[in-house]
């Protein structure tokens, strides 16, 4: 494994398979009476969220404390930050705490790519979510859904079909899982209106389509991606409307879909525009999952960067 | 006022004690070799190597003289560069006159062209006479203020474009570098204006809207790093669309950083009609493309954004055939905080003043696009034509103002940022091995460097004006 975590990219098929089978070894703790291992006590591990975040932060906190971590949590609102403090400077107080791992969430993509290689800190890092850039947990956790659904839970994702639909352009989720879901041999197809896809999309190692009817048929896996307020009216498309009726999955969409397809969902969810309330609680749909797959993966990530050689679930007897 | 300013200036001036300059064996763009006489700040005598060693020719070394081996130099006329940020007045902590006169020095320049984007902005006769006269007190390098096309450029009002003309900067160099002069009437207006004193606009050529809150380069790369892209065409459409209104009110137009092959075949276009456009294109496009944000590292964060290899291509085929004038360093200095952060957060710009050179040989003269008598036309004699500078960019030749640099073309230098002379260390260069060594210049006969050393001009009002500044440089 690498020292950071900062783009799915980082992760070689290897690397993202023992992620997964990491996992799956942690996830077993979460049915125990006590929902705790000593693995990594002892250790810091630092939450910086420059954004509003409620899944991802509780999330990451809860895979730190089960392994025993000392879990500092820093949000941006109410601290140095709000009042102009720099990445640099707020980089150079984590460090003097002595944090082993920091798990960034900011606004601007490559935030944590310069945290880990500006020589502010020493420890490991974790992206959590940066601009329009990435979010390799999230693309972890949601291979480990698929591959749970799909796969019977072993080995990648050899050969299964994935649709993502929605606003590629600016979301990182997209650009993660595209990534990482390629890495582990599955089959991405882009769906969106040209005004949401990148420039250069054709060079992801992904397909693309306009049409989200032709690319539900056979597909074994759609996620759909949040459409961002802030889109809406700055012309991407005309209306809300619009789009729910051309990209939104709706329950005559989610008919077509072959019988074991499943429904994703990165959250939060907007019901009625990109995903019909009744697809988004029916039952393909795998959200819920999602959110608990989550807890368990970051367990894993922060195992592998943290923990050293020994067994993950090997110190439970301890 | 002013009047008594300039006098005092010009008499401190001629009180310097002239040295005589003699250069033995040196190549002048790279031809034959000759031995080259500097007296009274001109060009003197240029004779056979050696010939006037025994002559008993007066202006031969003896007092206050000075003899230099040029035998592994090449001489150029003094670099002049069109397109420089010396922050001052307002950004005092990322550059001063003095400072980034003395990085010029060092990089081979007698004459540079200051931006006007400094707080206050140079958009009155009192802030250009102010940056000229810091200049002439620096005395490293002919400092010649660019004025605001509009007030504030705020791109909307005119700024007194005749006053900057006609006050002692004598101003000819008219630019909202960093904004673009968007709306098509204001530029129109200008581009008309500016003939009454034989001026140009130098247009920075960014359509705003295609470029809001705009990171990098629009393309395969910055769709892979989420950040947000530039594209080609809001640069491109910018100057197609200047071009003709250059054409329609026939005005002299002068595109600044040029920066794509889309806008290369624009201006190619444009020349082939006859319209009187001329374009720069900086080192850092000629050597560096969109690869390096990859590292998300804000030294590589520039307005125009670096672009692709295409582009990179492009651009060293223009400037090799003429299609693009000049090279502008476009030298941006910035204080650390602004470039030691993330992407999003950082400053556009890049050093560029003691590193051009070096770049342009790499680029151009290793690569055989050019040779040194093209690199002085487009790092001299061009840029001083479009300028209006008519005491530099000159021949090599008897009775020509001695405004020369010396380079040594076998040499190499290693960037190190924090040596460089510049009061900020953002250069893309760090670590880089690049090829040529600026030796020695010389502005009006004086050497502002020897061997590669600042030599002290200031004047009193520069006391901390320190000559240990050299060490920018390992070759």
């Amino acid at each position: 494994m690498t020292r950071h975590l900062l783009s799915a990219a980082d992760l070689s098929h290897d690397d993202a398979v023992l992620v997964l089978d990491t996992a799956a070894e942690l996830a077993a703790v979460a049915d125990r009476p006590i929902k705790k291992l000593p693995t990594l006590r002892g250790r810091t591990v630092v939450n910086l969220f420059y954004e509003d975040s409620t899944r991802t932060r509780i999330s990451f906190e809860a895979a730190a404390k089960r392994l025993s971590a000392d879990v500092i949590n820093f949000s941006a609102k109410g601290s140095s930050v709000s009042k102009g403090e720099s990445l640099k400077d707020t980089a150079l107080t984590l460090e003097a705490m002595g944090a082993d791992a920091v798990v960034i969430r900011h606004n601007q993509s490559g935030a944590p790519h310069r945290l880990a290689h500006a020589n502010w800190i020493s420890g490991s890092v974790i992206n959590a979510g940066d601009g329009t850039h990435e979010h390799p947990t999230q693309a972890l956790l949601d291979a480990f859904t698929i591959r749970r659904h799909l796969c019977g839970g072993l080995g990648d994702l050899n050969g299964r079909s994935v649709v993502i639909v929605g606003d590629v352009l600016h979301s990182r989720v997209a650009r993660s899982n595209v990534l990482l879901l390629h890495t582990l041999g599955a089959h991405v197809t882009l769906v969106a209106p040209p005004t949401l896809l990148p420039y250069g999309v054709e060079t992801w190692p992904c397909a693309v389509s306009y049409d989200l009817d032709s690319s539900l048929g056979k597909t074994d896996v759609v996620m759909m991606l949040r459409v961002q307020r802030e889109r809406m009216g700055a012309s991407y498309f005309p209306t809300e409307r619009e789009y729910s009726r051309r990209y939104g999955l709706d329950e005559r969409r989610a008919a077509e879909l072959p019988e074991h397809a499943i429904v994703m969902h990165p959250g939060p969810m907007n019901r009625g525009m990109e995903i019909a309330a009744s697809v988004a609680d029916g039952r393909r749909s795998v959200v819920v999952e999602q959110v608990a797959n989550g807890v368990s993966v970051r367990m894993a990530v922060l195992y592998l960067l943290l923990g050293g050689n020994e067994p993950a679930i090997g110190a439970i007897d301890e | 006022m002013s009047e008594l300013g300039m006098s005092e200036l010009g008499m401190s001036e001629l009180g310097m004690s002239e040295q005589t300059v003699v250069i033995r064996n040196v190549s002048p763009l790279g031809g034959e070799r000759v031995d080259l006489v500097l007296a009274d700040g001109k060009i003197a005598a240029i004779t056979s190597p050696g010939a006037g060693e025994n002559s008993g020719d007066k202006s031969v070394p003896g007092m206050g003289s000075i003899e230099i081996d040029g035998s592994a130099l090449i001489a150029l006329p003094g670099l002049v560069d069109l397109h420089t940020h010396l922050r001052e007045p307002g950004r005092e902590d990322a550059e001063t006159v003095v400072t980034g006169s003395r990085a010029a020095a060092l990089g081979g320049f007698t004459a540079v062209h200051a931006m006007a984007n400094t707080n206050p902005v140079a958009d009155t006769a009192g802030v250009v006479e102010q940056v000229w006269r810091l200049g002439r007190e620096a005395g490293l390098v002919d400092v010649h203020p660019v004025g605001a096309v509009t007030v504030g450029l705020d791109g909307k009002h005119l700024a007194e474009l005749g006053a900057m003309a006609d006050s002692a900067a004598r101003v000819r160099v008219f630019s909202d570098d960093g904004k673009c002069v968007h709306d098509p009437v204001v530029m129109r207006r200008a581009l008309e204006y500016v003939k009454a004193f034989d001026g140009v606009i130098a247009q920075h050529a960014q359509e705003p809207s295609l470029t809001e809150d705009a990171q990098m380069n629009e393309g395969d790369v910055s769709g892979v790093l989420g950040l947000r892209g530039w594209p080609a065409v809001a640069e491109e459409a910018i100057i197609a669309r200047d071009v003709l209104l250059a054409e329609h009110v026939s005005s002299r137009l002068h595109i600044c950083h040029v920066s794509t092959a889309g806008s290369v075949e624009i201006i190619r276009w444009a020349k082939s009609r006859g319209i009187d456009v001329t374009a720069e294109v900086t080192p850092h496009h000629l050597l560096l493309t969109d690869e390096s944000a990859t590292t998300y590292d804000p030294v590589f964060k520039v307005n125009p954004p670096l672009r692709t290899k295409v582009d990179v291509d492009a651009l060293r085929e223009a400037l090799a055939d003429g299609t693009i004038d000049v090279v502008a360093t476009d030298h941006a200095p910035h204080a650390s905080q602004d470039k030691d952060c993330e992407w999003g957060s950082a400053a556009f710009g890049m050093l560029g003043l003691q590193t051009a050179l070096s770049v342009v040989a790499e680029a151009m003269i290793e690569t055989g696009l050019m040779d040194w008598a093209a690199v002085a036309d487009r790092m001299s004699t061009a840029p001083a034509r479009i300028g209006r500078v008519f005491d530099h960019g000159r021949p090599i030749a008897v009775g020509e103002p001695a405004n020369l640099v010396l380079l040594d073309p076998g040499a190499r230098t290693v960037i190190h940022p924090e040596g460089l002379a510049s009061k900020s260390h953002n250069t893309p260069y760090a670590g880089l091995d690049l090829p040529v060594r600026v030796t020695h210049t010389f502005l009006r006969g004086q050497p502002t460097v020897l061997d590669s050393s600042l030599v002290d001009m200031s004047t009193a009002t520069n006391p901390d004006l320190n000559p240990d500044l050299n060490r920018g440089i390992d070759d």
